[in-house]
């Protein structure tokens, strides 16, 4: 898997630029070979959410131990951009702290709200690679379904609720 | 259908300069428009019919004594004398304007469901259905106590008619179908449903929505009690729709709404209702939209229904042989008597994707479940692309979309 947030497949002039920047390899390789897509047993957090207007469902699955999140897995089906983005999030957000997952969930989220200035952060590592979404604003939703269980299941807390902290 | 009968022809190039943004570049393409079974564009005389409504003929209808309001309402009631005999209605009085189809279904869901459904009874209505044609029965049911039954799909895309006997024989209330489906253009057998549901003692309604664009409409023909339309699917305005019914049934049902326009008389103590359709009709109405409504019918019925069909036919069958010679494409649907929708599945491409994709070419599709979820359910699958033609489009389009296919399946890095 490639760091690089830019990389031209192809030099197919018949493809239009934007799609080739929207769809590049590193995307399509988490789509077809998605990271993580799996079930957790012993997740503390875990939340569904959908699309109603699209059909793309996801379930993100959180095992957080000592304030870290020690695994993070995902189920559901989806577009290309929805399944990659959560993909790479399940990698990108493991051993962090959820206030570390949310720094990253808003940073992308930035970045895919057009802030060039965040390609270069390294924060976000592959995730950069889904710049390309901003120039297609409807699909921006489809990016940010996965980010939108984190940020949900940071709010909600954990699933199976033991005494109060 | 076939091709090779002598039909009346249509002129495109002259048809297509009547639809002002058929001219319109998407994405540095010209645009190439197969959405059309979500909403029909518009031609230049039903817009210019609703500029000039609002321009010199605007007042409230049915309210002044005043020349204006004289005017609109000629113009108002002229469009529901256009609207009855386009569906072949007895009268005027049984069209009910209604924002579309959905809002229709909702009336006779609302209206007539609450005066005739009760605990224990049953409403028969099919998996293949829209959610328009879905949820106002739940809310019926759910009111009610009422229960639903699915008439099966076969897996060609069918009704399975032997399913609707079986179901019959729970002498529902109601049964409640598409004419055409919105994802598989299958055209249900209505006159056949109808006779099969009257001998059971049930009334039928038709959701019309996908089937009054592209075919001539006779109520009387297909024996049905309701028939609902929206003017947006067939070249008219947003917002303005019909239901017709038979009026000793308007005339049986309680009001749908309350307000101005629908009443008789209103006294402290209570009041009375207008004479249908006014009855169903409260507050003032989309007099633009129905205007335009009226005269998009006028300009279908210019170019003519045979010439529609004839024409959407041979659209049809190319774009079936094009398409079922795509690799890696899956069609859904029957392969005849079908109106020109094609709901497909291509590679391992998400039809949002393609969708995406394609509309960097100007290319319009539809992706999603198409308000069809149980549909889409049955046949597996959670979205499908949708490309669907209408009497302005052209073979050239179908040649574009297997163009843009095969762009796509490169962007996908599916290097043939």
């Amino acid at each position: 898997m490639t760091d690089s947030p830019k990389k031209p497949r192809t030099a197919d002039r018949e493809i239009p630029a934007s799609l080739d920047s929207l769809y590049q390899e590193v995307i399509l390789d988490h789509y077809r070979r998605p990271q993580n897509k799996s079930a957790l047993d012993d997740a503390t957090h875990t939340i569904t959410m959908s699309n109603p207007l699209c059909g793309d469902v996801i379930e993100l699955l959180l095992r957080v131990e000592d304030s870290k999140i020690a695994e993070a897995c995902f189920l559901g089906r989806g577009c290309s951009i929805s399944q990659a983005s959560v993909s790479m999030l399940t990698n990108r957000i493991a051993g962090k702290t959820l206030e570390e997952a949310t720094e990253i969930s808003a940073k992308f989220t930035q970045l895919l709200h057009g802030d060039d200035t965040l390609l270069t952060d390294p924060a976000l590592g592959d995730l950069r690679a889904l710049a390309g979404v901003s120039k297609f604003p409807v699909r921006i939703k489809c990016a940010l379904l996965g980010w939108n269980c984190l940020e949900e299941l940071v709010e909600t807390g954990p699933t199976s609720v033991g005494p109060a902290e | 259908m076939t091709t090779d009968m002598l039909a009346p022809s249509l002129d495109l190039t002259a048809l297509r300069a009547q639809f002002p943004i058929l001219s319109r570049e998407i994405n540095g393409h010209p645009l190439v428009f197969l959405d059309s079974a979500a909403s029909s564009q518009r031609p230049l005389r039903v817009l210019d019919r609703m500029d000039r409504y609002y321009r010199e003929q605007h007042a409230n209808v049915h309210r002044g004594a005043h020349q204006l309001s004289v005017e609109a309402t000629e113009a108002f009631e002229g469009a529901r004398r256009i609207i009855a005999s386009h569906l072949g209605a007895n009268e005027p009085a049984e069209i009910v304007f209604t924002r579309g189809t959905t809002e229709a279904i909702n009336l006779v869901a609302s209206s007539w469901g609450s005066k005739f459904v009760g605990a224990g009874d049953e409403i028969v209505i099919t998996k293949m259905e829209h959610h328009s044609n879905f949820v106002p029965w739940q809310l019926l049911a759910e009111r009610t106590g009422a229960t639903i039954r699915f008439v099966d799909v076969t897996p060609d895309g069918l009704l399975d008619l032997d399913d609707l006997d079986r179901l019959l024989l729970g002498r529902p209330k109601i049964v409640a179908f598409m004419h055409v489906s919105n994802s598989l253009g299958t055209i249900n057998p209505v006159a056949e449903i109808v006779r099969r549901a009257q001998a059971a003692g049930a009334l039928t309604l038709v959701d019309g929505a996908q089937a009054a664009p592209h075919l001539k409409i006779d109520v009387a023909e297909l024996g049905c009690d309701f028939y609902a339309i929206s003017g947006h699917k067939m070249c008219g305005p947003t917002g303005a729709g019909a239901l017709w019914a038979r009026r000793e049934l308007l005339e049986q049902m309680p009001p749908y709404q309350g307000g101005g326009e629908m009443i008789s008389e209103v006294t402290m103590a209570g009041s009375t209702w207008a004479a249908v359709p006014h009855k169903f009709e409260a507050g003032t109405p989309n007099i633009a939209g129905v205007v335009g409504f009226g005269e998009a019918v006028r300009f279908l019925t210019d170019v003519g229904f045979d010439a529609i069909a004839a024409h959407e036919a041979e659209i049809t069958a190319y774009a079936l042989e094009r398409l079922t010679n795509v690799d890696g494409l899956t069609l859904y649907g029957p392969r005849e008597n079908k109106t020109s929708v094609f709901s497909f599945s291509y590679l391992d491409i998400h039809p949002h994707d393609l969708s995406t994709i394609l509309d960097q070419r100007g290319i319009a599709i539809r992706a999603g479940n198409h308000c069809n979820q149980p549909l889409m359910d049955h046949f597996g699958i959670n979205a499908t692309a949708r490309a669907s033609f209408y009497l302005y489009n052209s073979r050239e389009e179908v040649d574009m979309l297997v163009d843009g296919l095969a762009m796509a399946a490169k962007v996908f890095c599916h290097i043939s």
